[in-house]
């Protein structure tokens, strides 16, 4: 913040920034459109890593079934926006004769709510427990959502067991469908673009969400508790209430996020829902720097881009050098990838870019 | 009855077959500073964990500011009144001491979820009162520059003045304090008991546990002692120092021989 010493270059460096982000789909765009996917996934995973980021950077809660309310999310979004439950329920069907089409602006808080409520059911008993406890205890509670999603194909086809749903609709706002490129002023503007300024806008609220709970009276109530939780409670603060309080806010951020990677595929299934997706979500968030909201988005930046990116790069790199692909590019991508996180943990075990405390704290001097 | 701004009748607790705490009753007046000492092991913590909600009691009965009251959880304890520190330091460590300040005045603050996230006027206030307040209040304790340095950083004594703010955050009617002077050299006790004065004639009551009878017998209107988790004796500062039983206790057998 030192750089914008007037209220002028404020506004020009926040211009600039929006212009930036409002290009960055168009110049990813030249390189491919699989560069603009690329930017719509990671922007998902900003979203999953800010929500987790709320349980365990700033409460405290170690939570390794985060990917959970990702999938409540995109189940929500996904069963209420495609045929398949009018197709497998006739009371369904004669209820919408014309098939279910929610709004997004239904479904997204919708997803929310429901990813909060599961939110809610995990942190209820899990109260008392904390560190691997708490770690253990929701890590069983990810692989049983997950579980539950693979089997509930019989005897009512709820979720449509290890197939996944199918034709899931795009998001559709005020009759724009983000299925194609559509013309808006002129400007031949692709769905993929649609999404990301999509994914662009809830991020942004999220992180806006994120940083003004952070300053108040309920994100210093919970690093209390994080920090010494009898003495939270000796302040005062109800530890139940405040900690369910995380786990809801966390879980709907990652409903969101599901809502909106099921719109985006149009398809989902169990198998995105994976222990690994939880520990990708939580990697993101201690490399990134736990409880500092620029950190975690850093994190989850480099960790869904990075892949990414090798997998753009190794194939080719191999055939310049060698002349022929000598080892799978996923397994090299693996490979850095792992490495990439020994390392870090080794030489910046706080993340890296942590909460420098004396800049935060300067913010808050009253005047 | 003479209306007790605190009193504990009957005090029991059992740890296995330990009886830590036992028939212990107290009674603190408005704006008394009330000791409670004994040598190591004599229940002082125990008693202080009962009453701050943090043990439950086997049996007792609890009242404050007139109303019986059932210390069930340690938060619903602080939301009433009274407010306490830790034998071992227990500050925020990851937060700065003003931040620290903050989180004592949660009682006092009302805003939730959306008025933080739509930053109503009313919580802006809410935030600015919050941090002023906070701000006098390390003044007060006298370590009003340190407010931005981490809890962590700040040298034991003011860890120790940290903690008292904190608990003054919450405009307490008891602050119950278990050996503040524990570890601090003869200038910071010294200081402590300024402070401590200072804040008894700012109306405050205060439960001073301590190991350091010297502080005790200097600033406290009642005393009550224990030993093996008993009452052995009640009454004033010179009264007390000149029990037998108190002498007996501190001293053991010594005496005899």
């Amino acid at each position: 913040m030192k750089m914008f010493n007037t209220r002028q270059q404020q506004i020009i460096g926040f211009l600039l920034v929006a212009i930036a982000l409002a290009a960055l789909p168009w110049v990813a765009g030249m390189l491919g459109n699989s560069w603009v996917r690329i930017l719509n996934i990671a922007l998902l995973y900003v979203m999953l890593a800010l929500g987790l980021n709320i349980v365990v950077g700033f409460a405290g809660l170690l939570d390794l079934g985060y990917v959970a309310f990702y999938a409540v999310g995109a189940y929500v979004y996904g069963l209420l926006a495609s045929p398949h439950l009018t197709d497998n329920f006739e009371a369904i069907a004669a209820l919408f004769p014309g098939g279910l089409h929610l709004s997004i602006w239904v479904l997204i808080p919708l997803s929310a709510m429901v990813a909060a409520f599961f939110g809610v059911l995990l942190g209820g008993p899990t109260l008392r427990l904390r560190g691997d406890y708490l770690a253990i205890v929701t890590l069983g509670f990810g692989e049983i959502i997950r579980l539950f999603l693979n089997n509930l194909n019989a005897p009512l086809n709820i979720t449509n067991g290890p197939q996944g749903i199918n034709m899931i609709e795009p998001v559709s706002i005020a009759g724009l469908r983000f299925s194609r490129t559509v013309d808006l002023f002129g400007l031949d503007v692709p769905a993929l673009h649609l999404y990301y300024y999509l994914f662009l806008a809830l991020t942004l609220i999220i992180i806006g969400v994120c940083m003004r709970l952070q300053q108040s009276r309920i994100g210093r109530a919970w690093t209390a508790i994080r920090d010494d939780e009898t003495a939270a409670k000796a302040m005062g603060i109800n530890t139940r209430n405040m900690k369910l309080l995380a786990f809801a806010l966390g879980a709907s951020f990652g409903g969101v996020a599901g809502a909106m990677f099921s719109a985006f595929q149009g398809f989902v299934s169990p198998e995105s829902f994976g222990l690994m997706e939880s520990i990708i979500v939580l990697c993101m968030v201690v490399l990134g720097g736990m409880g500092h909201i620029p950190g975690v988005i850093l994190g989850a930046l480099l960790l869904a881009g990075f892949p990414e990116m090798l997998r753009q790069v190794v194939t080719p790199v191999q055939e310049f050098l060698f002349g022929a692909v000598l080892v799978d590019a996923e397994i090299i991508r693996s490979l850095i990838y792992g490495l990439t996180m020994v390392l870090a943990m080794l030489y910046r075990p706080q993340g890296l870019w942590p909460q420098g405390k004396s800049k935060a704290a300067r913010k808050q001097v009253p005047t | 009855m003479t209306q007790f701004l605190f009193s504990a009748t009957g005090l029991k607790k059992h740890f296995g077959g330990v009886s830590a705490v036992d028939n212990v009753s107290l009674r603190i007046e408005e704006g008394q500073v009330f000791g409670l000492i004994g040598p190591n092991g004599a229940g002082k913590t125990t008693c202080f964990n009962l009453i701050t909600g943090l043990y439950t009691p086997d049996a007792g009965q609890f009242s404050f500011k007139g109303k019986t009251y059932n210390p069930a959880s340690p938060n619903d304890v602080a939301r009433m009144g009274i407010a306490r520190t830790f034998q071992n330091i227990r500050l925020f460590k990851s937060m700065t001491a003003l931040e620290n300040v903050a989180v004592g005045m949660h009682t006092q603050t009302r805003q939730g979820v959306l008025g933080a996230v739509l930053r109503t006027p009313a919580q802006r206030r809410e935030e600015q009162q919050v941090l002023e307040h906070a701000l006098d209040l390390l003044h007060y304790v006298g370590i009003g520059q340190c407010a931005h340095h981490l809890a962590a950083h700040l040298s034991y004594g003011d860890q120790r003045r940290l903690e008292i703010a904190r608990a003054l955050a919450s405009k307490p009617s008891l602050l119950a304090l278990d050996e503040p002077a524990a570890g601090m050299n003869a200038t910071e006790k010294l200081k402590l008991r300024e402070l401590l004065l200072r804040i008894r004639e700012d109306g405050k009551s205060i439960l001073l546990i301590e190991h350091d009878v010297k502080l005790v017998m200097g600033i406290c209107d009642q005393v009550t002692v224990l030993d093996y988790g008993k009452v052995i004796e009640y009454g004033t500062p010179s009264q007390v120092q000149q029990s037998p039983a108190v002498i007996e206790a501190y001293l053991g057998g010594l005496h005899h021989g």
